[in-house]
Order: C-alpha cells, then structure tokens, then sequence
C-alpha cells in the first residue's frame, strides 16, 4: 500500500495543472458546442471537478489541510446548485417543452 | 508514475466523449467514468476523504439527480439540437485558446518540483475533521444553510403551481 503512494510522488506539479488545464478548456467547450441544457450543465461539472483536483494536488504539494477542506466546501456547493439548476431545467421543460437553450432567448417576455 | 499519466490519458478522453456524445445518457454515463478516474487521482495523491466523498457525492448522488431529471424529460423524439458547425468551430477555437494561454503561463514557470507527500496523513478523515470543526466552523455551518436553502428552493421551482396547472 506504501509503495502504490508512492506512485504519485514522482509526479511534478506541472503535470497536475496540465491536466486540470486540459480537463477545464473541454468543459468550456462544452459549454460553447452544446445547446441541450443538461449536457452544459454537465460540462460546468466537468470544470468544477478540475478545479477540485488542482486544489487538492496543491495542498498535498504545501502539505496544507486547508485546499482539500475548500475542496469539500465546493462538494457541497455542486449539490446545492445541482439540486436547483436541475430544478429550473425541469421547470424550463414544463413551459416550453423543450430544453434547448436557444428558446431561453426571449427572457424579456 | 505511469499510472498518473495513464489515468489522466482516460480521463481527457472521457471528458471530450462527455461533450461529443449525441446521447445525453450516453453523456452522462461517460461522466461517471470520468469522475471514477478523478476518484482514482484523489487515491494516489492520499486524498482518502476526498476520495470516499467525490465517489458517493458525485457519483452517488449528482450523477443519478441528473439521470433522474433526463428521465423526466421526454427525449424520445431525437430532437437533439445541433448548433451550426461555424459556430463549434468557433467553441472550439476559444476553448483551445484558453488553453494556449494557461500552458503558455505554465511555461513561464519552468519545471516544477514533483508533488512529494510532506505529511503522509494528510487527507485522513481524522486529520481534516480536525481542521473542518476548527478553523473552519463557521463556513460549515453556513453550508448547512446553504443546503437547506437550496433543498427548499428545488422543492419550490419543480413543484406545479396548482393555481396555473
């Protein structure tokens, strides 16, 4: 179990933030490309979830407890907002019958 | 090491499958495989909790609110909207300058040290439990009210208003 820790201890931190980099500009992306509403909120999961990584192989790197309990803050922060952007999306369906967002561009009636 | 990379090479391509699937479940379900390897990365970087928590919060819960809410909404009538490929271009052009930008940052840095474990009990529970009930007191209880809030509000915008239903 020691020597499987270990693994990632050769790992520089540039590499981390090169892949959270990576994984962040695809959610963006998906934001951009995607007119379904769901799979733009998915995508806005996707950059959340690198942001948590980064924050936690930042913390592991100073040796501070603090960015993996803001980690946990960001959990709790995702459900919350999940819970209601969900909620709109269905309320969104129910009116227009569809969730597509290009519908949505008519906020001011 | 390689396991690292390894993952990190399944997690990129989960994640552009997650945006270029036509099926939203298939979306989904590409998500959860993303956010395993994410759970995976928190396991070689000694994140326990983290771990333990990203795997029952995120794929526990989130993931299967979403599937829940796509199965409340009827998409059997492949309706899918597509955008205009000028326009994906364009995504994908500002996406991968964002990119540009960030690895070119990165760049200016120069090589950087390899993440080393200076406290091996780190990411325990008991460790972070220890900081989450001290320093951070004050913001967990606000999270509770945050939930709660949030809980009533879902409850409130996704019941059917009987004066206009």
């Amino acid at each position: 179990m020691e020597s499987f820790f270990k693994t990632a201890q050769t790992v520089p931190l540039n590499h981390y933030i090169l892949l959270s980099a990576i994984i962040f500009s695809i959610g963006v992306i998906g934001v951009l490309i995607r007119r379904n509403a769901i799979v733009i909120f998915m995508s806005i999961e996707l950059m959340l979830n690198s942001v948590n990584l980064l924050l936690t192989a930042f913390s592991v790197y100073r040796g501070d407890a603090t960015g993996q309990v803001f980690v946990f803050f960001i959990m709790a922060l995702a459900a919350a907002e999940v819970a209601v952007g969900l909620a709109i999306i269905v309320m969104i369906y129910r009116n227009t019958n569809s969730i597509d967002i290009n519908v949505l561009n008519r906020l001011k009636w | 090491m390689s396991i690292f990379y390894f993952i990190a090479f399944l997690s990129i391509l989960f994640a552009v499958l997650v945006i270029s699937a036509k099926n939203p479940v298939h979306s989904i379900l590409y998500l959860v495989l993303t956010f395993f390897t994410f759970t995976i990365q928190y396991i070689l970087l000694n994140a326990q909790f983290l771990a333990i928590v990203n795997f029952i919060v995120y794929m526990g819960a989130i993931l299967v609110l979403f599937l829940y809410t796509l199965m409340l909404i009827n998409l059997n009538k492949d309706s899918e909207p597509v955008k205009t490929n000028l326009v994906k271009i364009a995504a994908v052009l500002g996406g991968g300058c964002l990119l540009v930008v960030v690895v070119a940052a990165l760049k200016v840095i120069g090589a950087s040290d390899p993440v080393l474990f200076r406290d091996p009990n780190l990411g325990l529970v008991k460790n972070l439990g220890k900081v989450l009930f001290n320093e951070f007191l004050l913001p967990f209880e606000v999270s509770s009210l945050l939930l709660l809030s949030a809980m009533v509000g879902a409850v409130l915008l996704a019941t059917k208003d009987p004066k206009t239903a």
